[in-house]
């Protein structure tokens, strides 16, 4: 049985269908990515499976658990962390602040050393700390992002886009870090633009377009077809 | 003299502006929706405390605390029953609703307590006679002030120390971030609405101390100069409500006292339209650009 398990899930946004019968897996210790073009359904995926957004009709099991009409709030503590599109850190708190958000599901005791491992992974918001998270660069934001979400010691990260808006350094810095949580044991979800790179560290990946999945495969034999070339990896 | 007594009545009127506009704001700050049912809760929480001293004889202290757990739960049911539903509603249909629940209140209470208006016992007698008797300053002013300012120290620590408040700051930020942080935001908004409505309470047996005279309209005026003292401020920000609502209260004092009494609420309207043509977030609140 697969870790994460989405079953043939129908998503609207009012009368927008947008995503259309949906079903992919996610096993335990894997990378899988959905890569697409903007508006293909990814976010809306995610958005799903975290509880922010319901799927009209189909099913999302984790962990043998069916994750249908879970208020979002307690699929956290189930074990799924959620980097959403465009970060969404708390702008106006502190860094520290934020990272404490992120561990708001966990007992008290075990803070000092989730944030002593989010701080060996980040060591630039150690250094910043006590700064208003608003004023971080972009990076540094999406590193706080990702730090607040492994706060939460999730079982599944589930990242959007981590790459978008960064500079070619930074983004190998960004994925440097996801292999690094990946080989200290989270099984991780990625959606990204970033076809070359994303596809690079998958074991598997899914290709959405208009809301369906077109194409599947390993990360290897999608960075070698030629549709995907086309579409995705600039020819 | 005569300044200073100005003064202290304008200070001891801005606490209780403070106190309300302090609910106003956090409920703001959180649900996003203004609550303008916050002022009836007010004229609830006098009622209760005046039934429990002058029908149930309690000491005053209790009445305090009979009236803070009445509006607590009145304020939680009002959000839940009323608010709770409308979460994706329109803020013009939130804010229709809110405007609803002040008049089923007013009325509620007229159906209750009909339309005389009830002498309030003030919680706290006497007068500080300071200069050979040339400055009076009431207890009851003096006991306005203090509790004001334990409630803005006591709310700032809150929000800014504990896990609920800081919970508060990341729900008014940002909601479906927090929940994925795990934060259960419809209690934290049933929290903001539960401590909103115990000051209300407070609020409203200080206000009665000063004014005494208890009808079921006894909350719409401060209701609305708390809510301009609260967007004086920054709507949103809790150092804001504190300075909007002692400003308001010190300006209509000295309107009263200078200008005329007819004219005091002109006056204090005017300053409110000045500064927010100058400031349009308000004095402490800060201009957030929407971002895309
Ligand atoms: N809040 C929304 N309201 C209406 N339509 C939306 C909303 N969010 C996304 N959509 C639509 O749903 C589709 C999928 O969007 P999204 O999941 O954000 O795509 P992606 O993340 O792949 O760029 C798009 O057609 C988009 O326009
Ligand atoms: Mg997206």
């Amino acid at each position: 049985m697969a870790m994460l398990e989405v079953n043939n899930i129908n998503v609207y946004y009012g009368s927008i269908h947008a995503i259309k019968n949906i079903s992919f897996e996610v096993n335990s210790g894997e990378i899988v990515t959905l890569i697409g073009a903007n508006g293909a359904g990814k976010s809306t995926t995610l958005q799903t499976i975290s509880g922010l957004l319901r799927s009209k009709t189909g099913s999302i099991t984790f962990m043998g658990k069916n994750l249908g009409g879970i208020a979002a709030h307690k699929v956290v503590s189930m074990g799924i962390a959620h980097v959403p599109e465009g970060r969404r850190i708390f702008q106006q708190m502190t860094v520290e602040e934020n990272i404490e958000m992120g561990a708001f599901t966990r007992p008290g005791n075990e803070y000092e050393q989730s944030v002593q491992n989010v701080f060996a992974h980040f060591p630039r918001l150690q250094e910043r700390r006590k700064q208003i998270a608003g004023t971080l660069s972009g990076g540094e934001q999406q590193m706080l992002a990702m730090g607040r979400a492994m706060m939460s010691k999730p079982s599944l990260l589930m990242l959007d886009e981590p790459s978008m808006g960064l500079s070619p350094i930074l983004v190998d810095e960004i994925f440097e870090i996801i292999k690094a949580f990946h080989d200290s044991g989270t099984t991780i979800l990625l959606v990204e633009q970033n076809a070359n790179k994303s596809l690079a560290i998958s074991g598997r990946a899914y290709v959405l377009e208009n809301g369906k999945i077109v194409l599947t495969g390993t990360g290897k034999e999608l960075m070698q077809s030629e549709e995907i070339k086309k579409a995705y990896l600039g020819g | 003299m005569e300044f200073l007594s100005y003064l202290i009545s304008g200070l001891s009127l801005g606490s209780v502006y403070a106190i309300i506009a302090l609910g106003y704001t956090m409920v703001y700050g959180i649900a996003k929706m203004l609550n303008f049912a916050h002022g009836d809760v007010i004229m609830v929480g006098g009622y209760i405390s005046y039934i429990a001293v002058s029908y149930m004889g309690l000491p005053g202290w209790v009445s305090v605390i009979a009236a803070m757990v009445v509006c607590t739960v009145l304020g939680v049911l009002i959000e839940g029953l009323a608010y709770k539903p409308l979460r994706a509603a329109t803020s013009l249909a939130v804010l229709i609703t809110a405007i609803g629940v002040s008049y089923f209140l007013q009325n509620s209470a007229l159906l209750i307590w009909g339309a005389n208006f009830k002498t309030y016992p003030s919680v706290i007698s006497g007068t500080l006679n300071l200069f050979d008797n040339r400055l009076s300053i009431p207890y009851v002013s003096m006991l306005t002030v203090v509790v004001c300012i334990v409630i803005m120290v006591g709310l700032t620590l809150f929000t800014s120390k504990t896990k609920m408040g800081k919970a508060m700051r990341a729900c008014s930020e940002d909601k479906g971030a927090a929940q994925l942080m795990g934060i259960n935001v419809n209690r934290t908004i049933s929290v903001t609405f539960a401590i909103g409505s115990a000051l209300a309470a407070i609020a409203g047996v200080l206000l009665c101390s000063s004014f005494p005279i208890l009808k079921p309209t006894t909350g719409s005026m401060p209701g609305i100069k708390a809510f301009t003292a609260a967007v004086f401020g920054g709507i949103g920000s809790i150092p804001g409500a504190f300075l909007g609502g002692l400003l308001l209260g010190v300006i209509e004092s000295f309107a009263k006292a200078y200008i005329s009494t007819q004219l005091a609420n002109t006056v204090v309207f005017a300053v409110l339209i000045i500064v927010l043509l100058v400031r349009p977030a308000g004095l402490l609140g800060k201009y957030v650009p929407e971002k895309v």
